[in-house]
């Protein structure tokens, strides 16, 4: 057992340690925001934010929350290291994606520092498999600097109205044009495609629409390759917030529900395609 | 053109371009007085769809704005299935389908009014385009069969997906006999198995075909993907799984749409090359598949082989071909449908110029004859009905003359593509 020969630092060695008895609780949110190799991982007290770019202008977050562990410590102010989000995925679900009834992964998580790999202990039906995981240089993550006390307007949906939308989005669109107006047609999602232009309209009184906070009209587009990964957390969650600030970012929040019923939060920010061409219909 | 399409008739609208997405990459639609008309060809014409929608279809119907000609487009079938592309959501969500044809913005607009007060509008770009009209009678066809749509769908069921044409005929006893159809250079894995199924005269409404009568289709424009759900145990893994893994674009051909809509399918079919009409019909809505069937030069190598598909000569002769073996086999691709392509009224009935005359073809001929179609005079062919009828719809070198020498029949009409 040439596991145990090696010298198994002291619990205190290590700058994170993080334990789970259900795997998925973990994996399932890493999933909605792997739209990319590569994480960022940062860690405090509160928990761990674990963030993904792309191409400088759509930033994704995945929040598990200190409470969703059942143990979890940190030594430092904060932990930060960049990993293979697909390796990790693949290695967190290395006993399988789809659970068997009456089973459950546990997972043990440790981190002894910069330098050193991350640590997975996975145990289920009294079977241990150890990964480790490389960890690279962390890279400095995009500031979008989105403030609550800049956003002009603001939507909660039930993700269900949306899922539908975002499933059939027009590929060949280059754009998906969001309308967000105290005035008609309230909140629209347009696109442009090869086939015509398509225009989805959610009226503020829907039973969708959990709350409706929009104090000025809002045209703006985002680049659909960028949203389009945001369909993952759209899939997992339950609610949706929608929000778009002063300059036009937008800000989409999911909210989803794991398996032992706790909250956890998948956020991704997008930054506007262009300027909008008055003459579009 | 406006119409307006509510309830359980938003999935029917659906499934019906479902099918004909089957067949065809454009559709044309115009709006008729008697009903709005989809329409569609394959790119070798040699298949044609068509569904006629009554105006009691619709909560509300507008051929035209009044005082106005009416228009019709075409658009890609692409575009539009989009907008029907999940059947379950069409039932689950939406309420009323609106589409209307406006000259002015030159967009077909799409509106489905879901649950939840959500309102989907597509504006899709279309063409003008000319009325696609195949010439076809199925009055006009000696044979017919008429079946519940879901007896045939069982029948079909066994066939592997992969299978291409599948022969239909009339067998011993009366009994309707569907086979898989293996060309000469099938590769051998497909020719490993034959694939029968034999249903008896009772399950048909009519049966108006003698025995030994038979003709060869494309399979898979009629009929539907194993569905999901089938029970049937036939189907061997892998095709089913490859069913699965493809994008979920349910493929409807006719038969599982007039097996939906638990409705009967009636088979007018004629000789071997002349097209068959899969046709269903009830108040509502009425729908037309032509298929090309192949033209068999060795029928009897197919079909006498068998003990239960007898075909007597003699019937057959008395039928508009006589030489029917005499003739080298054709490819599929190289017959057309005759298409009227009218840009004026509809009413126009005048023999499309590229309608090729119903008689005999001497193009089969080598030496002087040339492939001018005032060559084939159809007088000098005993049988031959008279043109006039033939233009209903026919493919092209569908006869050869009585003393047509073997080898390869010419294509009338040059294969815009390989179809693979």
């Amino acid at each position: 057992m040439p596991l145990l020969t090696q010298p198994i630092p002291d619990e205190s060695d290590y700058s994170l340690v993080a334990s789970l008895d259900n795997v998925r609780n973990l994996s399932t949110i890493l999933k909605a925001i792997h739209f990319r190799e590569h994480a960022t991982c940062f860690a405090t007290k509160n928990g761990i934010k674990v963030t993904v770019e792309n191409a400088k202008c759509v930033q994704a977050n995945a929040f598990i929350q200190a409470g969703i562990f059942q143990e979890f410590t940190v030594q430092e102010e904060s932990v930060t290291f960049r990993i293979n989000l697909t390796v990790l995925l693949d290695c967190l679900s290395i006993f399988g994606s789809s659970p068997t009834p009456g089973t459950l992964t546990a997972l043990r998580m440790c981190y002894q520092g910069y330098g050193y790999p991350l640590m997975l202990f996975l145990e289920e039906g009294g079977v241990v498999t150890v990964c480790k995981i490389n960890t690279q240089e962390p890279e400095e993550t995009l500031d979008f600097d989105f403030c609550s006390t800049n956003v002009i307007n603001k939507i909660i949906l039930q993700s269900e109205g949306l899922r539908e939308a975002f499933s059939e989005l027009d590929m060949t669109s280059e754009v998906l044009q969001i309308t967000m107006s105290p005035d008609k047609p309230y909140f629209r999602l347009s696109t442009f495609g090869n086939a015509g232009s398509s225009h989805l309209d959610y009226p503020k009184d829907s039973d969708l629409m959990e709350s409706f906070q929009c104090t000025q009209t809002q045209v703006n587009r985002y680049k659909i390759s960028l949203l389009k990964p945001s369909t993952k957390a759209l899939v997992l969650s339950c609610k949706v917030s929608i929000r778009t600030d002063n300059r036009g970012f937008l800000s989409l929040q999911y909210m989803i529900r794991n398996e032992d019923g706790q909250i956890c939060f998948v956020e991704y920010y997008c930054c506007p395609d262009e300027e909008v061409p008055e003459s579009e219909s | 053109m406006k119409c307006l399409v509510t309830g359980g008739n938003v999935k029917v609208l659906g499934k019906a371009v479902h099918s004909l997405s089957r067949i065809g990459d454009e559709l044309y639609l115009e709006p008729l007085e008697d009903g709005l008309s989809l329409r569609t060809v394959n790119s070798s014409r040699s298949a044609y769809a068509c569904f006629l929608f009554a105006p009691l279809f619709f909560q509300q119907y507008q051929a035209a704005t009044p005082g106005q000609d009416p228009l019709r487009c075409k658009i890609l079938m692409k575009s539009f299935l989009s907008v029907f592309r999940s059947l379950a959501m069409l039932e689950k969500t939406v309420e009323k389908c609106c589409i209307s044809l406006n000259g002015r913005s030159s967009r077909l607009v799409v509106q489905l009014h879901c649950k939840y007060g959500v309102r989907k509008t597509h504006n899709l770009s279309f063409q003008d385009c000319e009325s696609l009209q195949a010439v076809f009678d199925p009055a006009l066809c000696p044979h017919v069969l008429r079946a519940p749509a879901r007896v045939l769908g069982e029948a079909v069921l066994p066939f592997p997906p992969a299978l291409a044409e599948v022969t239909l005929g009339i067998g011993r006893g009366r009994r309707v006999i569907l086979r898989s159809y293996q060309e000469e250079e099938a590769d051998s894995t497909v020719k490993a198995m034959v694939t029968e199924m034999s249903i008896g005269e009772e399950d048909f409404q009519q049966l108006q075909a003698q025995e030994g009568v038979a003709i060869t289709f494309c399979l898979k424009e009629f009929r539907v993907r194993p569905p999901v759900h089938t029970h049937h145990p036939v189907h061997s893994p892998p095709c089913r799984a490859q069913g699965l893994t493809a994008l979920p674009l349910p493929s409807q051909g006719l038969l599982s749409f007039a097996e939906s809509a638990n409705l009967s399918l009636s088979i007018y079919f004629d000789a071997p090359g002349r097209p068959a009409i899969f046709a269903i019909e009830d108040s509502l809505l009425e729908g037309h598949f032509v298929l090309a069937t192949l033209l068999e030069p060795d029928l009897h190598a197919q079909d006498l082989h068998s003990p239960q598909l007898q075909r007597p000569a003699p019937p057959l002769q008395a039928h508009s071909t006589p030489h029917l073996d005499d003739f080298a086999f054709d490819d599929i691709d190289s017959y057309m449908i005759a298409m009227e392509t009218s840009v004026g009224s509809e009413g126009s009935r005048a023999l499309p110029s590229i309608s090729l005359s119903p008689g005999l073809q001497p193009h089969c001929s080598p030496g002087p004859c040339s492939e001018e179609e005032d060559d084939a005079e159809p007088s000098t062919v005993p049988g031959t009905p008279p043109p006039k009828k033939f233009r209903s719809l026919f493919f092209g070198s569908i006869l050869a003359p009585a003393h047509s020498p073997q080898g390869p029949s010419p294509v009338l009409a040059e294969d815009s593509e390989g179809e693979g």
